[in-house]
């Protein structure tokens, strides 16, 4: 691991720490074998029944909110693939509540790194890959039927959309962490943004009514993570307040994400006083 | 003489299973009350309820203008089915946490709970009861009637759809409880359940209507989802409780229901038995 020698110090990188205990947590999830698979089959269920109730929807009704089959494809396929990538590099922050509970959260105090930073790489959840796979293949069909103007546009705005759309999510996950050091007990609370803003990402959001498009538009903007780009890749003109050319200001979507991240993470951390272990 | 003797019996009986009455009603009290103390986590769920019961709402009433006939229902029916899923959710702890049972059976606490002198099934059934209706209270009643300010629903005006929708949760949240108990169990053979539980509560959500009406559902995987309890746990209540389905056919989806009650329940105990011959507690 000598490849950064800019900061190499005698007993490593910088990184090397982090990659140690990554590494090893995905060696322990894979110990149990028997168990892994039956996780990673379960991961995979929960894709594809995410996917079924899109289709169950469509089925009946051929255009919901200016989009078919095709585009609720794209739809889908954008907005779990971003969020299950999501979910695989930061989606164990929701355990926070049970860290601070315990006490263990002091031990990660005690360490020299930022604790943000040794809280991410704390773990890796590799079983949800598998729900980022049914995602990626719905996404590879949504990108083949629909008819798109492969341009160098088109490409690049899928690439902006998919990094931004993982950071935006991940953004969200050190938001809902930053408020657990508040709520504790009432830890569900932040799921509504979390797991209610994959829920409404996965939506075609010019059926909400315009309070909804504020909500989910530009204050907790997952718009951008899948609906936006939808629209723009197909040409469609968009709802009054998601015009579709927003979908190119979804870095500035990213920007205010983790902005907002940053600061309710400092105030959380700011306001923790210790487990009194 | 004789009469009298089977008359003491008989009321020794009466007394007995009074005795035993009044143990499981104060487990439900006691239910009821640790759930009480947990205010911010009722608060959580009713906002969590909120938030996933709009975009759902916005989704489905768009759905309903867009489709010809969907599934029979129309913006006031769906707005019910929408927003009585929501208040439900809670009571049926479909998406909660892990039954305390399933740590139990993993540490093997489990063993002191079949020397209590009651029932464990019944006992843990009792405690889940208390704490159902106390998540009904604060939570789902805000839930409909934040469904009702906000889109708008439709429930029956007469009183027999509440009545026999009333009886219709009791046995639904019986119902959902006594499945996660089964699954809960297998953890006697088992090390880590959590893939289990987590494929139930997936298959479970889709195949009792929580995202989509089971009616809505091709007819192939109607038939599928007839075939599991999971309708009886979520679309039954609902239907019974909007008034989709009344009279005669009501009192065939409780009783549906009751079928469940009883399979499920059964097969609970004969897991426990053959866990309880299994199970095996080291040090003292």
């Amino acid at each position: 691991m000598a490849e950064l020698p800019l900061v190499s110090t005698p007993a490593g990188t910088l990184l090397t720490p982090y990659i140690a205990v990554l590494r090893s947590r995905m060696r322990a999830q894979q110990s149990y074998r028997l168990s892994f698979a039956s996780e990673v089959f379960s991961a995979f269920l929960i894709g594809l029944i995410e996917f079924a109730e899109v289709w169950v929807i469509f089925h009946t009704v051929k255009v919901l909110g200016g989009l078919d089959l095709d585009a609720a494809l794209l739809l889908f396929g954008l907005s779990n693939t971003t969020f299950a990538l999501a979910q695989v590099m930061v989606g164990h922050l929701d355990s926070l509540p049970t860290l601070i509970r315990l006490g263990t959260l002091d031990a990660f105090h005690l360490r020299p790194q930022p604790l943000l930073l040794q809280l991410i790489t704390s773990d890796i959840s590799l079983r949800r890959l598998a729900r980022a796979a049914v995602a990626i293949a719905v996404l590879t069909l949504g990108l083949m039927r629909n008819d798109i103007d492969w341009g160098p546009a088109a490409v690049v705005l899928l690439a902006i959309t998919l990094i931004g759309g993982i950071l935006i999510f991940g953004g969200i996950f050190v938001c809902a962490a930053g408020l657990q050091f508040f709520l504790i007990d009432g830890a569900e609370l932040t799921n509504s943004f979390t797991y209610g803003g994959s829920f409404a990402a996965m939506q075609p959001a010019s059926v909400f009514p315009p309070p909804l498009k504020i909500l989910f538009g530009f204050a907790i903007p997952v718009s951008f993570t899948a609906y936006l780009p939808t629209i723009c890749l197909l040409g469609l003109p968009g709802p009054p307040l998601l015009p579709s050319w927003l979908a190119w200001w979804t870095p500035v979507a990213t920007i205010w994400v983790w902005l907002l991240a940053l600061c309710l993470w400092r105030i959380g951390t700011r306001h923790y006083q210790g487990g009194g272990g | 003489m004789r009469g009298g003797a089977e008359g003491v019996e008989w009321l020794a009986v009466a007394m007995r299973a009074r005795r035993t009455a009044r143990v499981y009603q104060q487990l439900a009290v006691a239910g009821f009350r640790r759930q009480s103390q947990y205010k911010l986590a009722m608060f959580a769920g009713l906002f969590t309820n909120c938030v996933f019961g709009l975009v759902r709402a916005a989704v489905m009433v768009a759905a309903v203008r867009a489709a010809g006939d969907f599934g029979g229902y129309d913006e006031g029916s769906i707005g019910a089915y929408v927003w009585l899923s929501q208040a439900l959710l809670g009571a049926m702890q479909f998406m909660g946490p892990p039954l305390e049972l399933v740590d139990r059976v993993k540490n093997g606490d489990i063993a002191v709970d079949f020397l209590r002198p009651v029932d464990v099934q019944l006992s843990y059934l009792a405690t889940d009861l208390g704490r159902a209706a106390c998540t009904l209270i604060p939570r789902g009643i805000p839930s409909v009637v934040f469904g009702y300010l906000t889109f708008g629903l439709a429930m029956p005006h007469s009183p027999w759809p509440y009545l026999l929708g009333a009886i219709s949760v009791l046995l639904a949240v019986a119902l959902s409880f006594l499945s996660l108990f089964a699954v809960g169990l297998i953890g006697f053979w088992v090390v880590e359940t959590r893939g289990i539980r987590v494929l139930y509560q997936i298959c479970g959500t889709f195949l009792a209507g929580l995202f989509v009406p089971v009616h809505m559902f091709p007819e192939w995987l109607r038939t599928l989802a007839h075939a599991t309890p999971f309708p009886s746990i979520l679309q039954a209540p609902i239907d019974i409780l909007s008034g989709r389905v009344l009279d005669s056919e009501a009192i065939g989806v409780v009783a549906t229901q009751v079928v469940w009650v009883v399979l499920i329940g059964i097969a609970g105990r004969i897991l426990l038995a053959a866990g309880r011959r299994r199970l095996e507690v080291q040090g003292g």
